[in-house]
């Protein structure tokens, strides 16, 4: 599905992001975890056209598209959940979802009962304001509208930011869910212990570089990451 | 209620405003002498309530703080003058520069020429948008500004004289028919810019205006999206200057200044930013109470207040206050007045619907249930507080 190979990033003089390589295989969760600043952020806004990056290439099946305008990248498959929700707080929750439809000029309506049954309480809460939602509901009501393109690929950043566990639970099993139905996940987080549980394959991003890389139950295992990022590491 | 039964209810208090108000028209239309006072105030609010409205687009809807409305209105109205005036009376009106061959024998209807007003000015709205829309709030409100002076400047330059008639302005575009016809025009207008608003196009100038990265994360191209918003506004803020133009039956650069820039933009702010029905009420309040206080700048004698005076020494005294000039004084309190008790617009960014109206009561009763909720529990409190205190003492 998409393949990113040597991506380079600068704000300014300095590199966020130093040559990083991954693949994000068809129907899989893949999951990039580290710690604050490590540049995971700026790989998916550079993969949606957001940032412009400076160096490497993108493909998405086979076509390149870095350095593409964003509404082209997305109306070829790809959606972003943004860091920290970013719903439209003086719409209701009807409109923040057509306006995730925005491209499509096809019937949306098929797409509208499945974001409603994925997540019954915005349907509940549809002609209200997104600004009155809880924290949750504004995440769920931000993972929806990204659901409302009908994306190949949906790309989250850090979906449980902020959240209470429970709540980050019914996101993760949520995301679930949307990778059982056949739409492909690349999720960024800093709980790694609940973004690895979930993930096919996981890389491990410092200071701009992937340093480990393996499947979701390796990484869970590896001695570094427990010590680094699940603070069970053996003492 | 049901829904059907609702929308049914709407339909027809819709169809009774719209008769009432055309039936008003008419009895007007009846009188035009009698009547032309209402008449004039009607046809301005109305041209005005287009211009609130085209402001609304970019500034309320679009969140970008454009200030070229008087330059793009300049436009239209002198588009619409030119093309409108009789063909015999060009050389009259022109007859210091003598106007152009080409365009000396093209006379358009009124509705042609506003349609091509509406063209030219989206048209320059494209091409100046490139640069100017690429600027952030009060930046873009200064270019904007720059371009509207320049605008009124070059309509007003000798260079051009033979095309605009320069300072000398064109005079003698054909009126109204009747009252019908504004009006008309005015609503349909309008009416085109509400169904964009309310188009997903309207949806993706929200998302624009509230938060541009998520916005941009849902593939909103964020340049096109406000070039189609400056290009429809600019558009109709052609269309109003050229209704201005048949409107005044004339069309001078000294019309369009900044100040009237600020004219609408305290229609929009009055009305509700973001609000199509408040633009119109704005533009309706603001032109209709400048002249409601027309009586303010009328000097007042006592005897003219109290007849019985006439003759005394008394009723000779003045009102000192009252002289011209100073119903803009009292102009400028009840503006502050409304800024401060309702600093969101009279109808704040929603728009005014048949429900919102018929909740007004019930919100009203809400708000006093609430606010004599609120003084029982401070008493409550008080009551409480006084009671432990006294424990305290006595111990």
């Amino acid at each position: 599905m998409l393949i990113v190979r040597d991506l380079n990033i600068r704000y300014g003089g300095i590199e966020a992001v130093r040559g990083i390589s991954f693949d994000v295989p068809d129907g899989k969760i893949v999951t990039l975890v580290g710690a604050n600043g490590a540049g995971k952020s700026s790989t998916l806004r550079s993969i949606i056209g957001l940032v412009k990056p400076s160096g490497g290439s993108i493909l998405l099946r086979d076509s390149y598209i870095r350095g593409r305008r964003t509404d082209e990248i997305v109306s070829q498959g790809i959606t972003l959940v943004p860091e920290g929700r970013h719903v439209f707080p003086d719409q209701t929750v009807l409109e923040n979802l057509k306006i995730g439809a925005y491209l499509r000029k096809d019937d949306i309506s098929e797409d509208l009962e499945r974001v409603y049954t994925l997540f019954p309480r915005l349907k509940e809460r549809s002609w209200q304001p997104a600004g009155t939602l809880s924290g949750g509901e504004q995440q769920m009501l931000a993972v929806g509208r990204a659901l409302m393109a009908n994306p190949a690929l949906i790309m989250m950043d850090e979906p449980s930011l902020g959240l209470a566990p429970i709540v980050v639970q019914e996101i993760f099993s949520i995301i679930q869910r949307i990778h059982d139905q056949g739409t492909t996940v690349l999720l960024v987080e800093q709980n790694a212990n609940m973004a690895l549980r979930i993930a096919d394959y996981a890389y491990v991003i410092e200071n701009g570089a992937i340093t480990i890389q393996g499947t979701g139950a390796e990484l869970l295992k590896n001695e570094r990451v427990r010590a680094a990022y699940l603070g069970t590491g053996a003492k | 209620m049901s829904a059907n039964r609702k929308k049914y209810i709407r339909w027809i208090l819709d169809a009774a405003l719209i008769a009432a108000i055309l039936i008003y028209l008419d009895i007007l239309q009846a009188d035009t002498t009698a009547h032309s006072y209402a008449i004039t105030i009607i046809e301005r609010s109305c041209i005005y309530a287009v211009a609130a409205v085209s402001m609304n687009l970019i500034i309320g809807f679009t969140g970008q703080f454009s200030l070229g409305t008087a330059g793009f209105m300049c436009i239209g109205a002198y588009v619409t003058g030119i093309l409108t005036i009789p063909v015999k009376m060009r050389d009259q009106i022109y007859y210091l520069y003598g106007m152009a061959g080409w365009l000396h024998d093209i006379r358009l209807p009124m509705l042609a020429a506003l349609a091509i007003s509406a063209l030219i000015c989206g048209v320059i709205a494209y091409v100046i948008g490139w640069p100017v829309l690429r600027l952030k709030s009060d930046y873009l409100a200064i270019a904007t500004l720059g371009f509207s002076e320049i605008i009124r400047a070059i309509f007003g330059w000798d260079g051009l004289g033979k095309i605009t008639n320069a300072s000398y302005g064109v005079s003698n575009i054909p009126p109204f028919a009747n009252i019908f016809e504004c009006v008309a025009i005015c609503g349909v207008s309008i009416l085109i810019m509400s169904l964009l608003i309310r188009s997903s196009y309207g949806r993706a100038f929200k998302a624009v205006r509230d938060d541009d990265v998520a916005a941009e994360a849902m593939g909103i191209n964020l340049f096109h999206t406000k070039q189609l918003s400056f290009v429809v506004s600019s558009a109709f803020a052609g269309v109003a200057g050229g209704l201005l133009a048949v409107f005044m039956r004339s069309a001078v650069t000294s019309t369009f200044t900044v100040a009237l820039t600020y004219n609408i933009l305290l229609m929009v702010v009055l009305g509700g930013i973001g609000s199509v029905s408040g633009s119109i009420i704005g533009a309706f309040l603001v032109t209709g109470s400048q002249e409601w206080l027309r009586f303010l700048d009328k000097e007042y004698f006592f005897s003219d207040l109290f007849p019985g005076l006439a003759g005394t020494a008394f009723g000779a005294a003045r009102v000192p206050l009252l002289r011209n000039g100073f119903r803009m004084v009292i102009f400028s309190i009840l503006l502050m007045v409304v800024v401060l008790f309702w600093n969101h617009g009279i109808t704040g960014s929603r728009e005014l619907s048949w429900e919102r109206i018929a909740g007004i009561p019930a919100a009203v009763r809400e708000k006093k249930k609430r606010k004599a909720e609120a003084a029982e529990r401070r008493a409550r409190e008080e009551a409480a507080a006084a009671a432990l205190e006294k424990e305290v003492r006595g111990q």
